[in-house]
Order: C-alpha cells, then sequence, then structure tokens
C-alpha cells in the first residue's frame, strides 16, 4: 500500500507532508459491487438509439410501418373482397368519400370530358352523371358546341338492360317500396331491345339504340346537332318509353318462361345488391374490381414472401458460411465451387424452371420460395464466411477452446455474434429484392400468382399496363406503392447497417 | 498470373458445363406442348427432317451431344412457336443489335452522368449538393426501372408526344438502327434503363472517392503544393477509379445480357424480350440457347472483372498468395 499512495502523487512528492495534503478518495469505501444507477445498454438497444437519431432512416421506418399496416389490415376492413367484381364498373375512377363530401374536384370518381351536343344530351339524361355542368357549352372554331364537363363515372353508367329471374323481379318491387330507391325504369320503346349490338332505327329516321339502355329519348337525325336530343316546346327531352293500351309504363317483358327483361338504374341497383353505394378508393381494373383491397392484399402476398424468404435464406446461409468458415480447408474449398456454380445460374432460370417443374405440386407462391431460396442465401453465406475467417483464430476464441467449448458453442455463442450486424442488414435488405424480384416475374407473366382470393403487384401492373394511355389510375397506385416500398426498405435498412455496425460508419464518414 | 488465369477460365468452363448439362436435361425433360404436324402438311417433311437432325426422338443424352456437336458448328436448334423453322441463330443475330444498342446508349449516357455527379457528391461531402445528391440516388436506386418506362411512356410519349409510344420497327426508321427516328424511339428505353444505373454509380464513386480524399496521400499531394483540382485529378481520382473501372467494364459486358421488362414496354426488337416470350410460348430451344447465353455473359463478366483489377493497377497482384 505504501508504494500505490507514493505512486499516486508522484508530482507532490518534493512536499514533505504530502501525505498529510491529500486523502485518499475511497478510503472507507467499496467501490465493487456496486449497481450501477442507470441502465445497462445493450447492443441492440445502442444501435436503437443510433438508429433513431438517423432521422431520414426513422421516416422511412414509419411509412413502411405504415404500407404494412395498410397491407395487413385493408383486406380485413374492406367492404370488397379481393374477387369481388362488377364488370360494369370497370375503369371507374379513384373515388374517396372526403372529396365528395367537400366537392373537392379530384379524387372524387370524376372525370373531365369535352362533350359535343349528342353526349352532353346523352350524359345529362342520367341522374347523378354530373359533378360539375356547363349548360351553355362553347363554340369551337367550327361553329360546334362543346360543354366541359366533370362527369361522375359512376354514376355515367346510367341504365342497363338486363335480364333477372321473376322472383328477382318481385324482391326488388318489394325493396323500391320499402326504400323508395327507384331501380326499375321504364322500357324504352324499341323495336327489338334484346339485339344487343345493332343499333336499330324507326320508320320516322329516328334513331332508337337498342343495345344502350341510356337511349331513351328521341334523337335528331339531321343538322349540326345530329345525336342531340330531340326537345318538345319547353325544352325537354321526348322519352320513347314502353306504354300499355291504357298509357302506363312497362316495367318489364317476359324474356322466357322464368325470367324478364328489365331496364334498371345501375347505381341503385349496386346499392340494392350490395347495401353500400359503389366508391372504388383507387379505382378500379377491367373487372370492375377494387385496386385498393386487391393491392393491399398483393403486397400481403408480396411482404410475407419477402420476410419468409430472407428468414430462410438466413438460416441456410448462416450455417453454410459458419461451417465454412469455421471447418475452412477441404470443406470450405468443396461448399465455395458449389456457391460459385449456383450463383452463376440467372434467377430467371431458376423461377422458370422451378415453377414449371414445381408450381403443380406446390403451388405457384411454393414453387417462386423454392427457387428464391436456391441461389438467395449466398450473399449472406459469404458474409458470415468472411467473419469466421476473421475472428476464428483470435485469442479470445482460443481461450474459449482452451477452456473445453465445444465446436457449435465456438461457431454460435463466440465467433457469430460478430457477425450480428451485417447478418441483421443483409437480411433486411434482401426483403425489397425478394419483392422487386417477385413483382418483375408476375409482372412479365413468367408466374402467375393471380387466384381467385390471391393477386400480385406484378400482375395489377402488367394489367394496368395495357391500359397505361387510357385509365393511368390502374397503374399508379400498385406503381407509387412498390416505389415507396423500394424506397423506405432501402433507406431503412440503410439506417440499420449504419446502427448495426458503427464501426463501418467510421470509415464512411 | 498466366496460371492464375487459366485456372479462373478453366472453372468458369466447369461451371458453364455443369449448368448447361443441369438445364438441358431439365428442359428436355419437360412435356413438349409442341403439336405433332400431320403427314401430308405443306411443311412436314422439312420439319420431320429438321427434327430427325436434332435428335427430338432420342434419348436426352443423345440429344445433348448432338447440340453440342451442333453448337460448335453454329446452330443452336430450332425456334417452333416464336418464328416457326427459324434457326435460333438466326433469331439471336437478327436480335442482338437492338438490345446492344440499347445499353450501349444507356451505358453512355450513364457512365458520364454518374461519375461526374459522384464526384460532386463527394467534393462537396455533407453539403447541399452532396444531400440532393444522396436522396436523388436513394430514390432513383429503389424505384423498379418498370416504373420509370411507365412515367417515361405516359407523360412524354404519350401525354407531350415527344417520343414515339414505341421503338420503332425497322421498317419505319428505313431499315437502319442509326436514323434519327430510330434513334429518338430509343431513348425512352434508353433513359428507364439509365437512371438506377446511374444513381448506382453515383454512389459507388461517392463512396470510393471521400475514402481516397482523406487519405494520407491527399493530404501528401496538397502540402507539395498541388491545388485541390490537381490533387483530386491526378491523385485521388485515379486511385478511385481502380474499383469503379471494372464495374463499368462489367456493366459494359452485361449489356448483352439486356433488360427484359424495358423491351417488352417499348416493342424493342431485343433478345430480351424473345427470351420472356420463349419462356411462355415453351420455346425450348430458343429458351435455352438464350440461358446459356446468359450464364456464359454472366461468367465471362465476373472472370473480366476480376482480371481488370490488375491491370487497372499493377499494384494488386491477383491471384497471390492468400494474405
Amino acid at each position: 500500500m505504501e508504494n500505490e499512495k507514493k505512486a499516486i502523487v508522484p508530482a507532490c512528492s518534493s512536499a514533505a507532508d504530502a501525505s498529510d495534503s491529500f486523502t485518499f478518495v475511497q478510503q472507507d469505501k467499496k467501490i465493487h459491487d456496486q449497481k450501477f444507477e442507470t441502465k445497462p445498454v445493450g447492443y441492440f438497444k445502442d444501435a436503437m438509439i443510433r438508429f433513431g437519431k438517423n432521422k431520414g432512416s426513422l421516416v422511412a421506418a414509419i411509412i413502411l410501418g405504415l404500407l404494412m399496416l395498410f397491407a395487413i389490415i385493408y383486406p380485413l376492413t374492406s367492404r370488397y373482397s379481393v374477387s369481388f367484381g362488377d364488370a360494369t364498373y370497370q375503369y371507374m375512377q379513384p373515388k374517396s368519400s372526403i372529396s365528395t363530401a367537400l366537392h373537392w374536384e379530384f379524387w372524387d370518381g370524376g372525370e373531365n370530358r369535352s362533350l359535343n351536343q349528342a353526349y352532353y344530351d346523352y350524359t345529362a339524361n342520367i341522374p347523378g352523371a354530373f359533378i360539375h355542368d356547363d349548360v351553355e357549352g362553347t363554340k369551337n372554331a367550327s361553329g360546334k358546341t362543346y360543354h366541359d364537363v366533370r362527369v361522375d363515372t359512376y354514376h355515367a353508367v346510367g341504365y342497363k338492360y338486363k335480364t333477372i329471374e321473376n322472383d328477382e323481379y318481385d324482391k326488388i318491387v318489394a325493396y323500391q317500396e320499402e326504400t323508395g330507391n327507384q331501380i326499375l325504369y321504364p322500357l324504352v320503346n324499341s323495336a327489338d331491345y334484346a339485339d344487343e349490338y345493332n343499333t336499330k332505327y324507326n320508320t320516322d329516321g329516328v334513331i332508337i339504340y337498342s343495345s344502350d339502355a341510356n337511349y331513351d329519348y328521341l334523337v335528331q337525325t339531321t343538322g349540326s346537332t345530329k345525336g342531340a336530343a330531340q326537345r318538345d316546346a319547353n325544352g325537354d327531352y321526348v322519352h320513347i318509353y314502353l306504354v300499355d293500351a291504357s298509357g302506363n309504363y312497362i316495367y318489364k317483358k317476359a324474356a322466357s318462361d322464368t325470367s324478364v327483361r328489365v331496364r334498371i338504374l345501375y347505381w341503385n341497383y349496386f346499392v340494392y345488391q350490395n347495401g353500400f353505394e359503389p366508391s372504388f378508393f383507387f379505382g378500379s381494373d377491367y373487372l370492375g374490381r377494387d385496386i385498393c383491397v386487391r393491392l393491399a392484399s398483393g403486397a400481403r402476398l408480396s411482404l410475407l414472401l419477402g420476410f419468409g424468404v430472407s428468414l430462410i435464406n438466413l438460416i441456410i446461409g448462416v450455417v453454410y458460411g459458419a461451417i465454412e468458415g469455421y471447418y475452412g480447408g477441404v470443406a470450405d474449398l468443396v461448399m465455395e465451387r458449389i456457391v460459385e456454380i449456383l450463383n452463376e445460374v440467372p434467377f430467371i432460370i431458376t423461377a422458370v424452371l422451378f415453377n414449371i417443374y414445381l408450381a403443380k405440386k406446390v403451388g405457384a407462391v411454393g414453387s417462386l420460395i423454392f427457387a428464391f431460396v436456391l441461389t438467395g442465401w449466398i450473399g449472406v453465406a459469404g458474409t458470415v464466411r468472411m467473419q469466421f475467417y476473421r475472428y476464428k483464430n483470435s485469442e479470445y476464441v482460443l481461450a474459449a477452446r482452451t477452456l473445453g467449448a465445444s465446436d457449435s458453442r465456438l461457431i454460435f455463442r463466440h465467433i457469430l455474434p460478430n457477425a450480428i450486424g451485417t447478418i441483421v442488414t443483409s437480411t433486411v435488405l434482401m426483403v425489397p429484392s425478394v419483392i422487386f424480384s417477385e413483382s418483375s416475374l408476375s409482372y412479365l407473366g413468367i408466374i402467375n400468382l393471380e387466384t381467385g382470393y390471391q393477386t400480385s403487384v406484378g400482375t395489377m401492373l402488367s394489367q394496368g399496363q395495357s391500359v397505361l394511355m387510357s385509365y393511368p389510375h390502374v397503374i399508379l397506385f400498385p406503381a407509387i406503392f412498390i416505389s415507396l416500398l423500394m424506397i423506405t426498405f432501402n433507406m431503412m435498412g440503410n439506417g440499420l447497417r449504419d446502427a448495426l455496425n458503427p464501426q463501418l460508419r467510421g470509415g464512411d464518414e | 498470373m498466366a496460371l492464375y488465369i487459366l485456372k479462373r477460365l478453366g472453372l468458369g468452363l466447369l461451371t458453364f458445363v455443369i449448368i448447361f448439362v443441369m438445364i438441358f436435361v431439365l428442359v428436355k425433360m419437360l412435356p413438349n406442348p409442341m403439336v405433332a404436324i400431320q403427314p401430308g402438311t405443306d411443311n412436314y417433311a422439312i420439319e420431320m427432317a429438321r427434327r430427325k437432325a436434332l435428335g427430338y426422338d432420342e434419348p436426352i443424352m443423345t440429344q445433348m451431344w448432338i447440340f453440342i456437336k451442333n453448337a460448335f458448328q453454329g446452330d443452336f436448334g430450332t425456334s417452333w412457336h416464336l418464328y416457326y423453322n427459324t434457326p435460333v441463330n438466326t433469331i439471336i443475330a437478327k436480335q442482338l443489335p437492338a438490345t446492344m444498342l440499347i445499353n450501349v446508349y444507356s451505358i453512355l449516357f450513364s457512365v458520364p452522368l454518374g461519375l461526374g455527379l459522384g464526384v460532386l457528391a463527394a467534393l462537396k461531402k455533407n453539403k447541399w449538393p452532396d444531400q440532393v445528391i444522396s436522396v436523388g440516388v436513394m430514390i432513383f436506386i429503389s424505384v423498379p426501372s418498370f416504373v420509370y418506362a411507365f412515367i417515361l411512356q405516359y407523360f412524354f410519349c404519350f401525354k407531350l408526344d415527344w417520343f414515339p409510344l414505341r421503338m420503332l420497327s425497322m421498317a419505319d426508321a428505313g431499315g437502319t438502327y442509326f436514323s434519327w427516328p430510330m434513334f429518338v424511339s430509343m431513348l425512352p428505353a434508353v433513359f428507364s434503363l439509365s437512371f438506377g444505373t446511374i444513381a448506382g454509380l453515383t454512389r459507388f464513386t461517392r463512396a470510393e472517392l471521400t475514402e481516397v480524399l482523406t487519405s494520407d496521400f491527399m493530404l501528401l499531394a496538397r502540402s507539395k503544393g498541388l491545388t485541390r483540382t490537381q490533387a483530386t485529378v491526378r491523385h485521388a481520382m485515379r486511385n478511385a477509379m481502380v474499383p469503379i473501372l471494372p464495374s463499368i467494364i462489367g456493366e459494359f459486358i452485361g449489356i448483352l445480357g439486356g433488360s427484359y421488362i424495358i423491351e417488352l414496354i417499348f416493342s424493342v426488337p431485343g433478345i430480351g424480350a424473345t427470351y420472356i416470350n420463349s419462356i411462355n410460348t415453351r420455346d425450348y430451344d430458343v429458351f435455352l440457347t438464350l440461358s446459356m447465353f446468359y450464364v456464359a455473359i454472366g461468367l465471362v463478366a465476373s472472370i473480366v472483372i476480376d482480371l481488370s483489377y490488375g491491370f487497372i493497377d499493377p499494384r494488386i497482384v491477383i491471384g497471390g498468395g492468400k494474405d
């Protein structure tokens, strides 16, 4: 003890009374075995703190969380199912109830159209078709009147002819009386409305369209406004409803012994059938299916696939890389050759062959998982192998070995934790690449993940691509979704990499 | 060095052969959807003769032998579905130029931009140009290339009408790939392919260059009196290019591979689109040959990248003893 005292106060050693002017701070206190007053910060907590400081990654993680919530929760709460489709409402514009209620002319299921007189009259005849009317219209250079209107694409479907069962007819009549929602409208006095695709002329030369139930008025056959509605003295349409001998409107006509032909207002008919008004948040596709719920369901499949495949690849990669790196020598040589060969097989070939051979046995999703797993683990295995080469000859491993630690203990408890940061990062970054490959393959039509209750983002993209020019909204939302998913996943992955491997970041800064 | 090259080539060849055998057997084991041609039809004699020559009725191993023998004479089988009774090598020879041209343009467009942006970001590190570029890189590297294709096709081809919706056919462009209308019609596809490459190259250049810029020899270069530009161009850039150049070379070889989706979207008459169509129509000879073509490109690219390190920077001894 005497020696130590001297060592502590060498600077004052010249003073004779040094031992009197200095006291030991911890003379009587035990300094060992004290409880920490702060909470211990482990590796992952430390990483999370670092991650939280990276604002960009944090925002990305939050957005990603929202996207995932959308994918998980939306299909459960939606009024539509994935397979629900009403082909009458194909390619409807996106419509949100907020925009509709607040009369924003945006995202309200509307479409700006410039209509000539004939189509203006046609559309004006349909109840609720205009969001934004333009009665006067403007004359263009050649003197024709055009009306710049905003049309509600849902309402604009208008009337439809439909053949329904007799008892269905009775139900609709009962429903009409109960709710006051008129579904059935008088039939049109045309020569033969069962003839769906031909335009008919009556004896006066007035067009009566037989296939389109919206033509229930007389149109002009001559002049510059050919095709526009004929007006009576009050300026109203001249309707040509079918009437019986006593002058009452006829609402049904027998189509067979058990069914009748009727003319319905489709909006009300939809409400009668489904109990809610037609409205698709992201619009509808070519079969009148809700894009929003399908996107959520496709995203759910993609995410499940991404996480599932990454997890499997993680396990295989860690085990394979650990064996390679730890045992080295011949094992490493042979296993590296296998890796090299597998690595050179283009993924698309694997996916195609697995799909052809396995899709019937394990399903399209199953065969896709096999294809992803076949080569996906190679990256992780490489990382793990490198870490093993770096650490397996370090002193602490030697110490553990001397103490009798088994191989598996050395591998999993002593060496592997060194690689945990890189492993987690590469696993997280694998998810978006799996999602990207999956959507590319289903976009190309090489794999088909679409079933009655399931779809995939890639399939939706390819369906949207075919109508890109006329209905861009079909592709818009899937494309935005997949882009956002990729961006946020990559940003979060990079943030995680920085947070989990602080030593890497030092070099990067 | 020579030994290493030989070893590398040998391993590459071995890999190629193993993959070839696997894919050949797997493809030939598939049920052939080819409708058996009826005797008496026009092409009966021709088709049967061709099938006999290709050994379609032999066991798989014999077929493989025939295929290999033919391949050495430049005959890679026949397309039966996409282009009826056309030799595969004719198809590839006809379609490779379109793919290559699109990708060469894309590389010519992206390499200068990528390098330039990367250098700018590295020099202005942590200032606003760097931050803007970093955000851009993150976005452009993540968004799938087909999304760019949709955007370009909708806004620039359809709405603004700057480019045609699809790549022109040979006949429309005057029978050559090098006419002005043809070039313009290729641009949307070129741009769609480029954005991701530019972003990747920018990120790579920035990372490499920042590392070099902070090294000791840069300090020395500055302290011996070089200006910042001189030091950057003469010392930093040259060192940073060591890992960047091989990746560009790899990219250049990879261009033969093309891009399936972009080719389909813009109707590029290239091998990428043909490959996808051969899969979807089960045109096995085309599928097999193109698959092996892609495998070969991958192998060659990886070998060349490996070897080019040594050529670019003589200090790097490839194939040297383990460190």
